[in-house]
C-alpha cells in the first residue's frame, strides 16, 4: 500500500488494509466486492495498492475469488494467496451466499470482512452488522436499530472452516499473527476486522483507534480464533470498560436511555459468556466481569 | 466422425475440444444434460479443468469472470431464470472486456411456472453487450459453440450461443464430430489480452468518472460492430478446415421470393419444410434465418429483404406493449431504406407450444390477406382469452 489513498481521516478500513499487507507481502491477488475500499483504492488510471486488484460486484466476493483460484490451479501457481477484501455489508448481507458457497467448497482462500457497522460508502445506512443500538441514516430517530449484530464469525464456523479469526486495528500485533498464520493454512480462512468509522460512528478521527481498543475492552468485540470449527482460542482477555464507556463517546449511540444501556450490557454479558463456554473456560458474572 | 446427439451433448462435446480451463454452473433444466457431461468429462479426465459446482448462477458467472480476468478459458451454461439472475454480470462481463462463452437453452420465464421453449429470456438481455447467435440443428450447435471461443477471444466479449429448449437441447440428430486435430488448428490458445499477475500489479474495473466512462462504452462498441466482420473471417477459417459454413444470416430460397418469413432457431426447420411445400404449389416464398442477433446483421437483413412484397417476422417472444423482439430490430434495420417491404409482426410458440406447418399456413393466409402491417403483433394459435384490463 502506497500513499495517496482517497479514506477519510481517521479511517479504519485504511489501517487495516496497511497491518494487513505488511503481514501477507505482495504475492497475492485480491478480490474487491463494493465497499468505501472500492473508492479507497483510487480511481481510474490510479492506485494506492502494489498488488493486483479486481473490483468486482457487491455480492460475488466469494465467487470471483474462487474463480481466479481456479485459475492460478490451472496454471500451476501455488505460490500466490487469493484474497478477498468486502466490507460488512457485502459480507454480513448481499455477498452472504456466495461467501458460504464459497467456503462450504473450502476454497484456498483468505477472505478479510473489515467491519465498520453500517453502509458507511453509501452514507450510514444500516446493514445486519450494524450493532443494537446504533442510530443510521436508515435508523433515525426512535426507530434506531433494535436487532442484535449478526455474529457473522459463528456462522462461518458452522462451515467447519480451517481458520476463523476476528482482529482489531487496535491490535495490530495480534492482527499480523493471525494473518501470517492464516496465509499458512491451506483452505477457507475468514479474518473478521474491527475497523472503525469516525465518520459513520459520529467520532473524532482522532478516537478512531481508541475507539476500536475499547470495543475489544468492553468484549464487544472480543479478540478470538476458531480452528477447524470447533478449537476456540480467546486471544485477549480484557480487564474490562463498561460499554456505557465505549458507547458515550459516540454519536450514533448518544440517544440511548441508562435502561437501555444497562440492557446491551446484558447482551454483551450474555455473549461473553457464551464465548468462553465455547472456549472451555469457566463463566463470569457482575458488571464487568 | 458422425454421433447421434443430443443438441446439449453438441454443446459438451464443443467445450471438450475447445480445451476450456475453467467450469462453472448451476442446474436448471433444461441445461442440465450440458453440466452433466461435463462434469463426466471433467471427473474422468477428459477435459482438464477446473469444474466449480457453485450455488447459483449469479456466483457460476462471477467465477466466470474471476477466471477470464486471470487469462483462463472459460464457460458456464444456463437458461431462464438462471439467466435472468445473471443479469447484472452479463453487463459486469461485458465491461470488463472478458471472453466468457455460454450455452444459454431458451426457456420461458416465470410464472406461471413452464420449463419449455420461449426466447424471452435470452432476448432482454440484449442491451448487456453480450454477441449472442442463435442454433437451428445439433451440429449447428456444436459448429457455434466452436466459433464462439475463436470470436470471444478476438473481440474480448462474452459470447452467448442459444439453443431451443427441448427441440434442440434434448433432440438426437447426428452430429458430426470433428478431430482433436482440427480444432487445434482452428482454436489457438487463449491469449488473453489482460489478466491478474502479481509480476505486473495493476487495478481492473475501477472507479471510471465521467471523464473516461464514456470512452469505455464507445470502444465495447467499436468492437461489437467489428464482431461482424470477424464473424464471417472465422467462419471462412472454419470452412477451410469444417467444410461448413452459416453466416450471420442464412437465406433459403430468398432470392426471387415474395413473401420472406424472417425465423430463428429451430422454427427455421419447420419453416424450411413449408416453403418448400408451398413452393411445389406455386408460391414465391422463402426464409431468412437470422442467427447473429448481436450486433444485429443491419446490412445482411435489408440486402436480403429489401426486394420482397412482405415480410413475416415469426418471434417465440415477446417484449409486452412492444411486441415481437425480433419484428422490432428488422422493422429497424429496414428503416432507413428509401424502398423497403411491409413487416408483419407474428407471435407464435411461447411457452413451447408448437410452431406447426398448420401454424406457418395460417402465418401465409393473413400475409396475403393484410394489405399494410398493424403496429400490433399477431398471435397465432392463440385460444380465446378473457380480457383482464384495467379496473375502472
Amino acid at each position: 500500500m502506497v500513499s495517496g489513498h482517497v479514506g477519510c481521516a481517521g479511517c479504519g478500513a485504511a489501517i487495516a488494509m496497511r497491518f494487513f499487507l505488511q503481514a501477507l507481502g505482495n504475492q497475492a491477488i485480491m478480490v474487491m466486492p463494493a465497499c468505501c475500499w472500492s473508492i479507497i483504492a483510487g480511481s481510474y488510471p490510479m492506485s494506492s495498492l502494489r498488488i493486483p486488484l479486481i473490483h468486482t460486484a457487491f455480492e460475488t466476493g466469494g465467487a470471483v475469488a474462487s474463480g481466479v483460484r481456479a485459475a492460478l490451479d490451472m496454471k500451476g501457481d501455488t505460490q500466490t494467496t487469493v484474497v478477498t477484501w468486502a466490507g460488512d455489508g457485502g459480507t454480513f448481507d448481499i455477498g452472504f451466499q456466495a461467501l458460504s458457497g464459497a467456503v462450504e467448497r473450502n476454497e484456498d482462500f483468505i477472505y478479510v470482512c473489515y467491519d465498520n457497522e453500517a453502509y458507511m460508502n453509501t452514507g450510514v445506512q444500516r446493514s445486519s452488522s450494524t450493532p443494537y443500538g446504533a442510530w443510521t441514516t436508515t435508523t433515525p430517530g426512535r426507530e434506531w436499530k433494535r436487532m442484535r449484530k449478526k455474529n457473522i464469525v459463528e456462522a462461518l464456523v458452522a462451515h467447519r472452516i480451517p481458520y476463523a479469526a476476528t482482529a482489531s486495528i487496535a491490535y495490530p500485533q495480534d492482527l499480523m499473527a493471525k494473518v501470517a498464520k492464516a496465509k499458512a493454512i491451506k483452505g477457507s480462512r475468514f479474518l473478521h476486522i474491527f475497523a472503525s468509522c469516525p465518520t459513520g460512528w459520529r467520532i473524532p478521527s482522532e478516537l478512531s483507534v481508541k475507539i476500536a481498543r475499547m470495543a475489544v475492552q468492553t468484549n464487544i468485540f472480543p479478540l478470538y480464533e476458531v480452528e477447524n470449527g470447533v478449537k476456540y482460542t480467546i486471544n485477549l482477555s480484557p480487564k474490562g470498560y463498561l460499554v456505557r464507556e465505549y458507547f458515550k463517546l459516540q454519536g450514533r449511540f448518544k440517544h440511548l436511555s441508562d435502561q437501555d444501556l444497562s440492557e446491551i450490557q446484558n447482551m454483551v454479558n450474555e455473549d461473553w459468556n457464551l464465548l468462553l463456554r465455547k472456549a472451555g473456560l469457566p463463566q463470569v458474572q457482575g458488571e464487568h466481569m | 466422425m458422425k454421433q447421434v446427439l443430443e443438441g446439449s451433448h453438441a454443446v459438451a462435446e464443443a467445450v471438450r475440444l475447445a480445451k476450456v480451463q475453467v467450469i462453472s454452473a448451476y442446474p436448471i433444466t433444461p441445461q442440465t444434460h450440458i453440466v452433466e457431461r461435463l462434469s463426466d468429462y471433467c471427473a474422468d479426465g477428459t477435459i482438464k479443468a477446473r469444474f466449480l459446482r457453485v450455488e447459483s448462477e449469479h456466483s457460476a458467472l462471477a467465477v466466470m469472470i474471476g477466471a477470464a480476468s486471470t487469462g483462463m478459458r472459460t464457460f458456464t451454461a444456463t437458461s431462464s431464470q438462471g439467466l435472468a439472475l445473471m443479469h447484472e454480470l452479463l453487463h459486469w462481463s461485458s465491461g470488463a472486456r472478458l471472453p466468457i462463452v455460454m450455452a444459454e437453452v431458451n426457456r420461458a420465464l416465470a410464472p406461471g411456472w413452464n420449463i419449455w421453449a420461449d426466447q424471452t429470456d435470452s432476448l432482454s438481455q440484449r442491451d448487456t453487450g453480450w454477441i449472442q447467435l442463435y442454433c437451428e440443428t445439433g451440429q449447428e450447435v456444436l459448429d457455434t459453440t466452436l466459433l464462439a471461443f475463436r470470436l470471444a477471444e478476438a473481440v474480448n466479449l462474452p459470447v452467448m450461443v442459444v439453443l431451443d429448449a427441448f427441440f434442440l437441447s434434448h433432440t438426437y440428430e447426428p452430429v458430426d464430430i470433428p478431430s482433436q486435430a482440427q480444432v487445434d488448428e482452428f482454436l489457438p490458445p487463449i491469449i488473453p489480452r489482460i489478466q491478474l499477475d502479481p509480476a505486473n500489479p495493476c487495478a481492473l474495473n475501477q472507479l471510471s468518472p465521467p471523464n473516461i466512462y464514456m470512452e469505455m462504452r464507445y470502444q465495447i462498441h467499436l468492437v461489437m460492430q467489428a464482431a461482424l466482420s470477424e464473424l464471417e473471417k472465422f467462419e471462412g477459417d472454419f470452412e477451410r478446415i469444417f467444410g461448413r459454413r452459416y453466416g450471420a444470416v442464412e437465406p433459403f430460397l430468398c432470392q426471387d421470393a415474395e413473401i420472406i418469413l424472417v425465423t430463428s432457431g429451430t422454427i427455421t426447420s419447420t419453416s424450411r419444410q413449408f416453403v418448400l411445400d408451398q413452393r411445389a404449389q406455386g408460391e414465391k416464398i422463402g426464409v431468412l434465418k437470422v442467427k447473429l442477433f448481436r450486433p444485429f446483421p443491419v446490412e445482411a437483413v435489408r440486402g436480403y429483404l429489401k426486394n420482397a412484397r412482405k415480410v413475416g417476422v415469426i418471434d417465440r417472444n415477446f417484449s409486452f406493449g412492444a411486441g415481437g423482439i425480433f419484428a422490432q430490430e428488422v422493422r429497424a434495420a429496414l428503416y432507413g431504406l428509401a424502398r423497403r417491404p411491409p413487416v408483419f409482426g407474428f407471435i407464435a410458440g411461447l411457452g413451447g407450444r408448437d410452431v406447426t406447418l398448420e401454424s406457418l399456413g395460417e402465418i401465409l393466409t393473413r400475409l396475403k390477406t393484410l394489405k399494410r402491417p398493424d403496429p400490433e403483433s399477431i398471435w397465432i394459435g392463440l385460444q380465446e382469452v378473457q380480457l383482464a384490463g384495467p379496473k375502472s
